[in-house]
Formats: structure tokens, sequence, C-alpha cells
């Protein structure tokens, strides 16, 4: 017998998390199914909105102004401004540790890079680091560190004409870490506060952090360090070097993998549980059942094939990078129910010739209806009872528009809402 | 002339960089000069086969003769170029018996030792070889890293007093009663190494000689001085696969055709190749069908090419010659042989002498032959030493110590990291500084990195080619940006210290980051579907998403920053003040 609920969301990134956590407060009884790790790791745990018009406007001051006029393709124009606003209080609700909600204008975060980028919520960690904050800065990066170069970052924030002397300082993390220590290894170390051997003599490591770090200051009213300041405590971390240094400490975020990018998606987790969803991870969907509506899905768990059914289905298995969209030589595929991914031919119009060019592979996804439900090549719905959500959707750049989290909640919090109506 | 004839060797590949050894070596007074990086003509775009000439047994056995003679010299002054890999020529059902017997007569002949392998045995050595394939002969073929050699060679003329220029185009070559006597150049940036956004210039440069080794270019050289080359270059099309699925240079055993090799190179096997004649080395068509080949024909000698991943693809052009009076039509069909071309003789012009044709493993003896003729001129009598003298980083290192303890380095990228340096490991990996690692795909290290920039300024390619870093399976996804700040941490006199001025300012390795980003994406454009167009997506979204380098700031208008949000009032001030709300009983963030 299938394993039941009324709405089975496949996938377990923003998307995914955020339509579970939508049906099940509407009520209905959801379940999760994910299989590979979330890309939220690889994210920075910045959650865009929109900081980029897709002709390259920008950094837009208030990207719900600029939705009204996206293309009628793109999923904010399918699901609307004011269900964007929906999505997003739900995740304001859920997600306390973030800032952003007090306006509708972006924030310009500065980059492990040393850009700026415009984001509509970012972590509380990030929060004291805002570019359109004037109090100057002091940038600490760790030698050993090198996805994140105090001095080059402090340059490149100066060459963008950032309105706040900004400075940049390398410093030995204290102790003994190799030189490959993963994020990890300094946020466990910075959670418990463990001991480290400076000059042979044990201490603790946020002590001696704050006595290198304060040699660097020359007056700045904050300082901001790479994202790696605690795990599980990463609040209480912040606050106390923060209150020992006597400035207000924030992180830069960085690529993966990302701190901000876990503890966001442990939090997501942690809500959906409070919410009373129940979810499974690390087995893949590999079939189906149903012609024109999907009767159960077919989990793989040990070799077994495991069936999950449900009234309503919702698709957040991700983009090309979380393998909810595939290809390979002959076209573009969306592997878990075959639904058409519109692309070209030739897989040499899939890309243009600069890097930064206008790809359409970065579009690739389904096409929905108003509903969000995918569309076969004829413009049909594919299957009546099946929602699609976040990168698995097309007619998108997110890297350039800065708008995948945005787009993942709002169409995740359409899907699961939409979804929940229907078994309500 | 001074005491010392002045040489100007024109072309910074494998044969102008051997030439420029060389001719240092023997004492004289060399100036080479190089359009882009190192290698940045053909020798940069091969499939790094260092040939045992058993390719050529059968069509071409003064080159078959030649390969063998300076496989062997290779394997000894550059061991820590090279890859004693091995080859095999293996023969499927529908390849020809008579080919294949040739072939083997064709090696002994040319003292190419080859031994006939059951295909069961070869199998047995390549497990991932067709069921089909019905025998094969092996040769003594191997891989050899073109950069590696090139940068080598060069570090080695520079030892002898050999002056060298990248990045410095020439513009025309200065003509005096019927006799060459220099060349003008542009320098991108001023002489010296390649420092972004420093003004360039031009410079003359006066000459005993020039030597043009400018391969599939020397044509557009020998216009300058009125003379006619008719070089004609070819075009190749190379394809990079993710891993090694054959450990052994893998040859079809037929007398000619596309797509017949597989050349196992560091962590990847390379595949080629086509052979069409083009018009311009610098401008030709980059086709789909190319790559397409590449896979599904030689999917039948190793069937799980077909499944698998490739991460990019390139093109180079053969410098093919032949005398115009031959007048082949395919080009497979022309020599491999190279040609020296003494313009006295040819077109009564002085002071030049072009070399054409030729091959990358033969690139030593050319350097010779060409290094006999310029000393000829000048009653010169001096022997060529450059068979005997091992290249830098190949002299006496023979033992692979434990680089784990030594260097403090994991032991795989320590392993990788001897490899490429060879005997020169001790110098640059010995540091009091953490070492960490900068390129995870090809281990490469902050202090091979730093060494490497150390040879070559600003130019984040130059330091690719040295180093391999961005060169592995994420072609440059995770440590692009993290090359660029090790260029903005370079530090030559070890004094910089926070902010204080630097070598390479923020805008110099703007510039030099975007080059990188650039190039990254060229070859990779031609791989893009499967797990290596989800890697594209990937790093674009690292790139443009979390960095936002496709909007630069620093590029673009002014931002008015006042306009944004300056965050949350309540934490304005002090935002820990904030932090109390997240910081509390949940104990996570």
């Amino acid at each position: 017998m299938a394993i039941e609920s009324a709405v089975l969301v496949v996938g377990g990134g923003l998307a995914g998390l955020t339509s579970a956590l939508a049906a099940a407060r509407a009520g209905a009884d959801v379940r999760l199914v994910s299989y590979k790790q979330s890309t939220l790791r690889h994210a920075s745990g910045l959650v865009d909105v929109l900081g980029y018009t897709p002709d390259g406007d920008g950094p837009l001051r208030d990207p719900y102004e600029a939705i009204p006029d996206l293309p009628l393709t793109h999923p904010y124009r399918t699901v609307g401004v004011s269900t964007v606003r929906d999505a997003m209080s739900l995740f304001d609700e859920t997600v306390p540790t973030y800032r952003g909600d007090h306006t509708d204008l972006n924030a310009l975060v500065p980059t492990h890079g040393g850009t700026i980028k415009p984001t509509a919520r970012y972590p509380a960690s990030a929060a004291a680091g805002l570019a359109s904050d004037d109090r100057d800065v002091l940038l600490a990066g760790f030698e050993s560190l090198v996805d994140f170069d105090a001095p080059h970052a402090a340059a490149h924030l100066r060459s963008a004409g950032v309105p706040f002397r900004v400075r940049g300082a390398t410093i030995r993390f204290p102790g003994d870490l190799r030189a490959d220590a993963k994020v990890t290894r300094y946020a466990r170390l910075l959670d418990t506060d463990g001991d480290v051997t400076v000059d042979g003599r044990d201490r603790p490591v946020r002590t001696a952090l704050t006595e290198r770090v304060e040699r660097e200051l020359d007056g700045e009213a904050r300082v901001g360090v790479p994202a790696i300041l605690g795990d599980d405590h990463a609040a209480a971390v912040r606050e106390d070097l923060g209150e020992r240094l006597g400035v207000d400490v924030f992180e830069v975020p960085m690529g993966p993998p990302s701190l901000p990018g876990l503890r966001l998606e442990d939090r997501l987790f942690e809500a959906l549980d409070d919410a009373g969803a129940s979810f499974e991870t690390g087995n893949p969907v590999v079939d189906y059942d149903g012609d024109g509506r999907i009767e159960r899905v077919f989990v793989e768990k040990n070799g077994a094939r495991i069936p999950f059914s449900a009234e309503e289905y919702v698709l957040a298995t991700g983009g090309l990078v979380g393998k909810g969209v595939e290809s390979n030589r002959e076209g573009v595929t969306e592997p878990v129910f075959d639904c058409h991914v519109p692309h070209p031919a030739d897989r040499y119009d899939w890309f243009e010739d600069e890097a930064f060019g206008d790809h359409e592979f970065a579009a690739f996804g389904v096409g929905t209806d108003d509903g969000l439900r995918p569309l076969d090549p004829d413009g049909n719905v594919e299957f009546e009872n099946l929602r699609a959500a976040g990168s698995v959707l097309g007619g998108y750049d997110f890297a350039a528009e800065k708008s995948g989290s945005g787009v993942s909640i709002a169409t995740g919090y359409a899907a699961g809402r939409d979804a929940a109506e229907v078994v309500a | 002339m001074g005491s010392v004839p002045h040489i100007v060797v024109i072309g910074g590949g494998s044969t102008g960089a051997g030439i420029a050894r060389d001719l240092s070596m023997r004492g004289l007074d060399v100036t080479l000069v190089e359009q882009g990086n190192l290698t940045h003509g053909t020798t940069g775009r091969m499939h790094g086969l260092l040939h045992s000439g058993g390719r050529y047994a059968v069509s071409d056995q003064k080159s078959a003769e030649e390969c063998i003679e300076e496989n062997r010299v290779l394997r000894d002054i550059a061991s820590h170029c090279v890859e004693l890999t091995g080859g095999l020529f293996v023969k499927r059902p529908e390849d020809s018996e008579g080919y294949f017997r040739e072939k083997l007569q064709g090696c002994e002949d040319c003292g190419i030792p080859a031994e006939v392998v059951s295909g069961e045995e070869a199998r047995r050595m390549e497990p991932h070889l067709a069921k089909d394939v019905e025998k094969a002969i092996s040769v003594p073929d191997g891989a050899v890293d073109p950069f590696r050699l090139v940068v080598a060679n060069a570090a080695s003329a520079q030892e002898h007093g050999a002056r060298i220029e990248t990045h410095s185009t020439v513009t025309d070559l200065l003509v005096e009663d019927d006799e060459v006597v220099g060349v003008e150049v542009e320098h991108d940036s001023g002489p010296g190494k390649r420092v972004h956004g420093v003004e360039g210039g031009r410079e003359e440069i006066r000459a005993d000689y020039v030597v043009n080794a400018t391969g599939a270019w020397a044509g557009r050289i020998g216009d300058m001085a009125g003379v006619d080359i008719e070089v004609r270059p070819s075009k190749g099309v190379m394809t990079i696969m993710n891993v090694r699925q054959v450990d052994t240079v893998i040859n079809r055993c037929r007398s000619k055709g596309d797509a017949d090799i597989v050349v196992p190179h560091e962590t990847t096997v390379i595949l080629g190749t086509t052979d069409e004649e083009v018009e311009d080395p610098e401008d030709y068509p980059e086709e789909q069908w190319e790559v397409d080949m590449m896979i599904d024909t030689l999917s039948e000698l190793v069937p799980m090419l077909s499944e698998a991943r490739t991460i990019r693809s390139f093109w180079g052009v053969r410098p093919l010659y032949e005398p115009p009076e031959v007048g082949s039509e395919d080009p497979t069909d022309i020599t491999r042989d190279y040609f020296l071309l003494d313009h006295t003789e040819r077109d009564s012009l002085d002071g030049l002498t072009s070399i054409v044709g030729g091959k990358f493993t033969t690139y030593r003896m050319m350097g010779e032959e060409i290094s006999d003729h310029v000393c000829a001129q000048f009653g010169i009598d001096a022997d060529c030493r450059t068979a005997d003298v091992p290249l830098p980083g190949s002299e006496d290192f023979t033992v692979l110590r434990d680089y784990m303890d030594e260097f403090g380095l994991r032991s795989p990228i320590g392993r990788r990291s001897v490899e490429r340096l060879g005997s020169r490991a001790d110098d640059v990996l010995k540091t009091h500084a953490p070492n960490p690692t900068v390129c995870a795909c090809e281990g490469v290290t902050r202090a091979e990195v730093q060494d490497a920039i150390s040879q070559s300024g600003s130019d984040l390619n130059a330091v690719r080619i040295r180093t391999r870093a961005s060169m592995g399976n994420c072609q440059g996804g995770f440590c692009c940006h993290r090359l660029a700040s090790e260029l903005y941490a370079f530090d030559a006199d070890g004094m910089a210290e926070g902010d204080s001025p630097r070598e390479f300012d923020e805008v110099t390795v703007r510039g030099a980051w975007d080059e990188l980003l650039q190039e990254r994406w060229k070859g990779q454009r031609h791989a893009l579907w499967g797990e290596q167009l989800s890697q594209a997506m990937l790093n674009y979204a690292l790139h443009a998403t979390t960095q936002n380098r496709d909007r630069d700031p620093a590029d673009g208008d002014p931002v008015d920053f006042a306009a944004f949000d300056s965050g949350p009032a309540d934490t304005d001030a002090t935002t820990r003040s904030g932090v109390a709300t997240d910081g509390g009983e949940r104990g996570g963030d």
C-alpha cells in the first residue's frame, strides 16, 4: 500500500520547503521527499527578490515596483506581485533571524568578492554590513581562508564608491588549524569557544580572536569577517565578539559551503517539523503512475520502489544545478515527470559567447499555466494535479536578475497554497 | 655588430622557446618576442602527445625517426614535463589487417620499439577498451605538458641571458638594403612582465639576425618583408574529458582519419582530432560536428566516452608546410616534417630565416638545426647542448620525498605540486606562512600560485598555464576569484601589509580576473550539456549571484547608496541590540 498524504512535495530546497510550509499552514496534510542536498548550501544565504531587470537595469531600489514590467512568462508575473508579498511575509514569520522586512527597498550587501549585491532579506549576521550605512568598516580576513581576501575586497568596495571608509586586514586565525580547514571547522570551534594554543598557552578561541582583530582596529564602528562565525550558536558568537571589541560585527556571505545557507536550511526544516509536515530525505523519486493525473510516485529506497500517493503534487526539484532539469547532447528534460522543457534544438544556441552573456540555458525550465501547472509542447497542462515551483521553472535568469530565492519563495508559496486549497 | 651577435626570435611556442634556449646556451644574445602568452599559438592548443613516431611509421618515416629520437631526449631532459604512459595502436574488426602489418613493419624500420598484444592483453592494460578490439601494437608514446615544457625552455634561456618579451606583437620587420636588421614591436603593457592596464608602447629592436618561428603565423611575418611563405594552417579540435578513462595513449590503427586518438593528460584525457585547412589561423569556425565526431567515433574504441563528461573543447592550428610544387589537396597528406627557409637563398633577403612545419615532439631538433644555421651565419663554432642539459625543474630529480610532512600539504596535493614543479619544488613550496589550496580540482597551493605570479606578472592566464589552476572539472568556478585575490596579495618584496600599496592595484586585478573568466568560458561553450552544463550554471550562479560580478558596481554607473535600505531602525545604531531577538531560546540562528 502506498504512503499517503494530501499534498506531496518533491524537492527539499527553498521552493520545496516553502511550498510544504505554505500547504501545512493552510491545514493540509503534507509530506516532503527530497533526494540530494539542497542547493542552499551553495548559496550565499541572502534572499534576493529582484535586483536587476532582465535588461540589466539596476540595482533596483524597489523590487516589487519592477515586477509588473517583467515579461509575461516570468514566474513573478504568473503568481502576481501580491502573492510575492504574501510569500515574503510567510518567510519573515518563519525565519525571524532575517532582516529587511521593515522596508520594500533592497539592501546592498557586500559580497566576498568585494562587490555589493541588491537583496531583499539578509541574515541578521550581515545586517551591520550594509553598504548604505555610512559607518566606517574594517574587513578582517583570515590568512588561510582563500575565499575572502579582506584587503582585496576592501579595495574593490572602494572602487565601487561605497559611502564609508573601508580597510582590509589579514590576520592569522588563532590556533593551529590546518591550512585547508573547512569553514565548518572554524564555526564549531567558535560555537564551543574551544581552547586554542597561542604562543604556547591555551586560550579560548574567541578571546584570542578578539585580541588579533583589536590590534587592527583604527576607530572603525564595525568589523566584517567571512561567514564562519558559528553554526548552532551563530548569534551568540557574533554578539560575544561584538561586545568584546565594542563594535558591531557582521558576516560577509561567501560561496559554498555557505554557513548562512546551511543555517537557513536548518531553520526551514525546523519550521516544517513544527508545522506538522512529515519529510524524508536522501531518496530519489524514480518513477510515477498516471496519465493526465498523477496517481502515485515511486521513491527508491535501499533498492526497493516505495509508492507514495497524494491528491496534489508539487515539483520543486531545482534547476540545472539541483538536477531538476537535465540535459544531454540532444536536448533538455525534466527527469521526474518528463515535463516539457522548452529549449532551442541546436545546443550551440543554448549559450552566448560572453561569459556573462544573455544565456538561454540560464532560463531553462518548465513553462506553466497561471496555476503553475507545467505545460506540454502544445500548451496543454501536463498533469492536472502537478504544480512546479522554484528553479525547475523556466523563463527567468535568476543569476543575472538576482531573483533566485524570491522566485523560489513566491512560487513555492503559491504552489503550496493552491494545492492546499484543492485538497481542503 | 657587437662582439656577440644579437638574435631576435619571433614566436613563443615550443619552437621559438627551443631556439631561444639553444642560441643563448651557445652564448648568443637573444631576444624572444611573442604576441600573447608563451604557448599562445599552436603549442598551447595541442593534445599533449609525446610521439613515439608510431603514428608516422607508415606514411612519413623521416618524421617517425625524428620523433623516436626526440622522444628519448625529452624523457631525459624534461622528465618533469613528461608522463611515460605508453601507447597502443588498436585494431577493430573493420580496420585493415594489411595496414596493421604495415604499421608494425614501419615501426621496426624506424627503430620504434613495438610489440603486438592481443585484444585481451590490451584490455587488461586498459579495461575500458571496446570488447571487439582484436589486437594492438604497443609503442612508447607518452604525454607531455606543453605549457610546462615551453616555460622551462624560456626560463632556461633567461638563465643564459635571453630577454623574453610576451604580449609583444611584431608590427614590422626593419629592412635596410635587402637585409632584415630588426623588428618593431608593440608591447601590450610596456616591456617586461605583463601588467594589465599599464600603457604599452612601440619599441624598435635591432638585431643581427631574425628567426621567424611563428608557425601558422609565419606568412604574416614574411609579408612584412615582402617574402611569400605559404604555410597551410589546418585546424583540429581537441575535446577534454573530466577523468582519465584510459592511462595509455590509444591510437586507432588505420591509415588516416579524424577522431583517432585519446591522450591521457594530468587528470583528464584529450580526444583528437580533425584536420581541416583554414584561411586564417586566428579566425576559423569551431564547429559542433567536430566535437560530436570526437565523442561518437572514439566511443568505438572506448565505449564509455559516449556517456562521459567533457569539460571543454579547444582548437589548434597546425603550421603545415610543403614546398609549393608538391600541391597536396588534402591537408592530411601534407608532410609533418619541418623546413628551414633561408630567405637569402630563397628570396635574396638577408638576415632572416623562417622555420615552418614540424611537430611539437621535435621542437628541440628544429631548434638545434636552426641554431646551427644561425651560428654558421656568424662563423660561430659552438656545440648544441640542449639534448644533454636538463631543463629547469628536471635536474637531478629522481626521488619523490614525503612531501606531506615536508611542506605540510595533504599528500595528494603535495604529490601533484611536486610533479609539476620537479626539482624546483623545494624553492617554491618551502614557506613559513600557511599554504592553503587555491585550486582544489588540480591541487594548486598558494605558494605555487605566488611563484607563477612572480614569473608572469598580472596575467592570470599565464598563471593558469604554469600551475593548471582553474583547469580542472569546475573550470575555475570555485577558484577564479581566489586567483584574483592572490594576485592582489602578491608582494614581491615582502613589505605589503593591510592596505599598503600593492604591486598590482585593484583595477589591474579586476582586468586580469575578467580576462580569466572569459578565457575559461571560451572552451566550456563546447561542452555545455549534462554534468558540465550543470557545472556551468553553478559557476554562473556563483559568479553572478553570490559575487555579483556580472553587474560589478565598480564597473558601472555610480550607485546612489543612500536610496537603499540602511538597516532596520531598531538595530540601526547598534545592530547587536537586534541580535537579542535571534539569539534567544531557540539556540539557533
